[in-house]
């Protein structure tokens, strides 16, 4: 299953990644050989099989509408070191 | 008593009898830390001074007649994929080279209220993404038995901590092999339990309906004794099984007569190393001489066991890493941006190591517009057979078995240029994963010099079934975990 | 050129659990940036999401409201982006099967009724808040934000209508009616201005059965907005396709200020937001019993109460629908007609001069200083005619001012209307001597005389002769 550097740049945008060109092509590479590799599964008979997406047979996990202490705001920002005011501060969005 | 290499039962019962101190045993592991770990780089960090007041305040305990917990004052290592309060937890990754998390894990709080003291936080790749632990921003662990070779991954620094003797036991985490296989490269006892047994609050998620945190030990009754402490409901995980924590050590009696036992054809031909498979089929001889049936059976769709894992693991990685983008916590590129989106580009490109970025785009791309059917949905669809046919398999038998990895542990360096080749090492361990059951691997010998592992696979909450089979097959086979040579040089 | 205007609301309501959907954090709207956050709701590494049982009742209680059915097996889904106010850059939201789906809302207006399809009923997450810091404070020209994360995790029930409304007025009423259901439910505070109900709409234009191309437009914060952008939006494509461009398909943006959508241009990716079921959750199976206890929740709705007022207080569409339209000025009127008036003049009252006193004060009715008995109090007083029409406006608004109730208003003021027939004859008699040329007019029949009369008359009286009873007895002296 080939990709191109066209996929990988999408691909990118969409998981705001920064590529450079190089590694843009080794990604394109690498990420052909192991979609050519899982293709197999589309040999696979699923004809009304339904997907997994738990395993657990679980359902209905609930917990009450109560209140709980939040954080201080300290240990809020104490892994960002540009916050402002007890807020995070970002580069402009438009 | 020698405290390296004593089990971590044995030790908590030297300790509770008061025979030795926490400290002293705590100091042993730093001083063996410091001896060995120039040679092993099986932690990222290490909490010396915590532990060493920590070790006190458990001796203290002890000597006013409290009740310091089953494991009391038993020091450990924490892979560091699990949140620690107040302690450095870095996924292995520049990502978090710095964070501090405000909250701990419930399996960490769980070992720590049982009276455990830990040394630091262990080695891994990247994030969980990786089978050698090559992938981890700090370096690679080098394998106890052959510095010159992998511990596996993606717990590396767990497996390696322990089989070097610089913690009695250990905590991994485990989503397509990742406790299992190291536990087999470096010759320790490693458990995956079944999914929803053990909480996932506070670890990091790598694929959330996959991963799972569990023990690693020297022996089969310390597994027992760790995965007692940490499995049982927890609140703060929708996923976690609605049932009480377990006394598997309690009820451990290495009792495996008449149990019916198959090997897995999909995992034990194709691809796998002959002085593996020689190792695997003594281990079932043994078996077979303590009274269990052993046969092999067929289960087809484990052929496609790998490509469906490495659609689904990506996908859910690439969906719970995107978290990191430098706005609330961890790194941040440094410079002026334009924007916010430059600001995420350049901190995801820069903060994330090339696997781990391999997996985000994989896993993009498996679930994006026009590949969802295909990829993602198909995916899902082939662990459906999976499950159905683990179900069937344990119909008739109690439990089934394999080698745990294709090879024994590979050189540093081998397996890095091809992607493909290394998501290879995970044939035998993924099913497991996939179907959400339990497993376990126990070292059952050596292959040109280093351990081989022995996988047994059980249905849903067989934990007990699996530990006695593990137990019987330990006791007859007397494998010596103490690696070859690490002792001199 | 005949072109059919067709619209769709997509509506999101936080609703007023006291925690937040996944966390317990408080649900409670403002305070200092950060200060309702835990590791849950920042997205710390490791964190899970735990559903909040409430939020779901509550949401299943607006389906039912809606009249959708509830889905047997329902379950959340992964919104995958990236933007700053997002503290995992996903939402937990719902895809394709979401908790609630296929009911209907019946508005009414202009004398028809109408049943407007509801796609879908689900429950999401709210994102966090960006503070944009620049000379406008707008996104726009900004030159950073600040993100706060105290909104992040309260629960949004989001309700999307079919394609089904017609015109901007329709959508107006739908949503107002859409905003009293869930005033009377409870279960939202359902505030435009605070952002606790929002709206955004898709709109087309078709041409003879042919549908248009789908206009998304965001930023309507009051119903006021929403009425403008929708009737400038629709004349916007119309001008459009008559001079034979095409209609864009695109996200614009209303600015209320210049009173026209823009198309808003940011460099967001490209929306694929690559749904998949949250594998952290497990799916939502309401059993048949949990719905009947949440069922038996059900107020009367608002239309049902708007069709009651109509029949039992024959009180007509357009006051009743905006008595119902809020739940408090409902249960005013009905307290008022507790004491014997006549409805529809109390509703008339409510709905008009009531109506207007409380908006220019910002006050909400329920702190009404005029309680529903002293509205009695005044209407009685207006039926035995003890003051005119012109008085008790006069009497509403001190007895709204002071808290005073209006008899004693009308007592301290001597207000009380001449009513007594005996005394109008006896004052008429007295007009009709003085002025004996008007007299001779009216006799002849001119009406400008009687109002020449009838002024005198009220002079003489200082105002307070009733005035229909006074021009009786002219007539009848004069007539």
């Amino acid at each position: 299953m080939a990709i191109s550097i066209d996929d990988v740049e999408h691909v990118a945008k969409l998981a705001r990644l920064e590529l450079s060109g190089e590694e843009k092509e080794t990604y394109r590479r690498q990420l052909s050989d192991v979609l050519e590799h899982a293709r197999v599964i589309s040999e696979v008979d699923t004809e009304g099989v339904e997907p997994t997406s738990h395993t657990l047979p679980l359902v209905n996990v609930f917990r009450e509408d109560e209140v709980r202490p939040s954080l201080p705001v300290e240990e809020v920002t104490r892994n960002a070191t540009w916050a402002e005011g007890g807020a995070f501060k970002v580069p402009r969005i438009i | 008593m020698d405290i390296i290499y004593s089990s971590g039962l044995e030790l908590a019962r030297a300790i509770k009898d008061k025979e030795i101190s926490s400290v002293e045993a705590t100091s042993a592991y730093l001083d063996r830390i410091e001896a060995v770990e120039p040679r092993v780089s099986a932690f990222v960090n290490l909490c010396a001074d915590d532990a060493r007041e920590r070790a006190r305040q458990i001796d203290r305990a002890i000597a006013a007649g409290d009740d310091a917990g089953p494991l009391c004052g038993v020091p450990i290592a924490i892979k560091d994929v699990l949140s620690t309060r107040g302690f450095t937890t870095t996924c292995g990754s520049r990502m978090l080279e710095k964070f501090v998390p405000v909250y701990d894990a419930t399996a960490v709080e769980r070992v720590t209220a049982a009276g455990t003291v830990m040394l630091g936080k262990a080695n891994m790749d990247e994030f969980a993404m990786g089978s050698s632990t090559e992938n981890s921003y700090f370096g690679p662990t080098h394998n106890p038995w052959d510095l010159d070779r992998v511990p596996g991954g993606s717990s590396g620094g767990s497996a390696a901590a322990v089989s070097a003797g610089e913690a009695p036991w250990a905590l991994g985490s485990d989503t397509g092999g990742s406790i299992r296989q190291p536990a087999a490269l470096c010759g320790i006892v490693g458990m995956k339990p079944t999914y929803g047994l053990v909480s996932r609050y506070g670890l990091v998620a790598f694929a959330s309906s996959l991963d799972q945190v569990g023990p690693m030990a020297l022996d089969v009754s310390d597994c027992a004794a760790l995965l007692g402490v940490i499995s049982g409901h927890d609140r703060r995980d929708s996923t976690s099984i609605e049932q009480p924590a377990v006394d598997y050590l309690s009820r451990l009696t290495g009792e495996v007569k008449g149990l019916k036992v198959a090997i897995v054809k999909e995992l034990s031909s194709e691809g796998i190393d002959p002085g593996v498979l020689e190792k695997i089929k003594a281990a079932m001889d043994v078996l077979e001489g303590l009274g269990v049936t052993c046969e092999e059976v067929s289960l087809p769709s484990f052929s496609y066991g790998l490509s469906a894992y490495y659609l689904i693991a990506p996908a859910e990685a690439s969906s719970n890493l995107a978290r990191f983008d430098g706005v609330r916590y961890g790194f941040r590129a440094a410079g002026e941006f334009a924007d916010i989106w430059e600001m995420y580009d350049a901190t995801r490109a820069q903060g994330f190591g090339p696997e781990v970025k391999r997996r985000i785009m994989l896993g993009t791309y498996a679930l994006s517009a026009g590949y969802y059917d295909e990829y993602y949905a198909k995916a899902q669809k082939i662990r459906t057979l999976i499950v159905q046919d683990y179900a069937r398999a344990f119909d008739t038998y109690d439990l089934l078995v394999s080698p745990t990895s294709p090879t024994t542990a590979f050189k540093l360096g081998e397996k890095m240029d091809d992607p493909l080749t290394m998501y290879l090492s995970d044939i035998c361990t993924i099913p497991v994963n996939l179907a959400g059951i339990p497993a376990l691997s126990l070292p059952c010998g050596l292959a040109g010099g280093l351990p081989v592992g022995f996988q047994i696979m059980g249905p849903p909450l067989s934990e007990q079934k699996i530990l006695d089979a593990a137990l019987a097959l330990e006791r007859e086979l007397k494998f010596d975990v103490r690696p070859v040579g690490l002792e001199a040089g | 050129m005949e072109y059919q205007t067709v619209i769709g609301l997509e509506i999101h309501a936080e609703l007023n659990t006291a925690s937040k959907m996944f966390c317990g954090c408080a649900a409670t709207f403002g305070g200092n940036p950060n200060t309702k956050t835990c590791p849950i709701c920042l997205g710390h590494p490791g964190v899970l999401p735990v559903a909040n049982r409430a939020a779901i009742a509550n949401t299943i209680l607006l389906g039912l409201a809606l009249n959708c059915e509830v889905t047997p097996r329902s379950i959340f889904h992964r919104k995958n982006y990236f933007y700053p106010d997002m503290p995992k850059d996903f939402q937990i939201s719902q895809y394709d099967i979401p908790l609630t789906a296929g009911g209907w809302l019946e508005v009414e207006m202009d004398g028809y009724r109408r049943r407007v399809g509801i796609t879908r009923v689900h429950l999401e997450e709210d994102t966090g808040k960006s503070i944009h810091i620049g000379e406008s404070g707008r996104i726009h020209g900004a030159e950073h934000s600040l993100e706060d994360f105290n909104r992040a995790g309260i629960p949004l029930a989001e309700i999307v209508s079919e394609p089904d409304l017609r015109g901007p007025e329709e959508a107006r009423v739908f949503l107002q009616l859409l905003r009293a259901t869930l005033e009377y439910l409870g279960i939202s505070d359902c505030k435009m201005e605070e952002g606790s109900l929002r709206c955004d709409a898709n709109v087309s234009l078709g041409v003879g059965g042919e549908l248009g191309t789908k206009v998304e437009i965001k930023n309507m914060n009051s119903f006021r907005a929403l009425s403008r952008a929708l009737a400038y939006e629709v004349e916007r494509q119309r001008f459009a396709l008559e001079q034979g461009q095409p209609i864009v398909q695109e996200t614009r943006h209303w600015d209320d200020a210049a009173g026209m959508t823009s198309p808003l241009r940011s460099k967001e990716e490209a929306f694929d937001y690559r749904y998949f079921p949250e594998p952290d959750l497990v799916p939502i199976e309401p059993d048949a019993d949990w719905v009947e206890v949440i069922r038996a929740r059900m107020p009367e709705l608002p239309v049902e109460k708007l069709h009651r007022f109509e029949k039992d207080f024959k009180l007509p569409p357009e006051i009743a629908t905006m008595l119902t339209s809020e739940k408090a000025m409902a249960d005013y009127f009905e307290n008022a007609v507790q004491t014997g008036q006549d409805p529809v003049e109390l509703a008339k009252w409510i709905a008009g001069d009531l109506a207007a006193l409380l908006k220019d004060a910002s006050i909400p009715i329920d702190a009404c200083p005029l309680k529903p008995t002293g509205l009695g109090e005044l209407v009685a007083l207006l039926a035995q005619r003890v003051i005119s029409g012109k008085m008790a406006k006069d009497v509403l608004r001190e007895a709204f001012e002071s808290g005073k109730t209006p008899r004693v208003i009308v007592a301290d003021r001597g207000l009380s209307q001449i009513a007594d027939s005996s005394e109008i004859e006896s004052v008429v008699d007295e007009v009709v001597t003085e002025n004996p040329e008007a007299a001779e007019d009216l006799r002849q029949g001119k009406e400008a005389a009687l109002k020449f009369l009838m002024g005198q008359v009220m002079k003489k009286t200082r105002g307070k002769a009733n005035p229909s009873m006074a021009s009786d007895v002219l007539r009848k002296k004069l007539g």
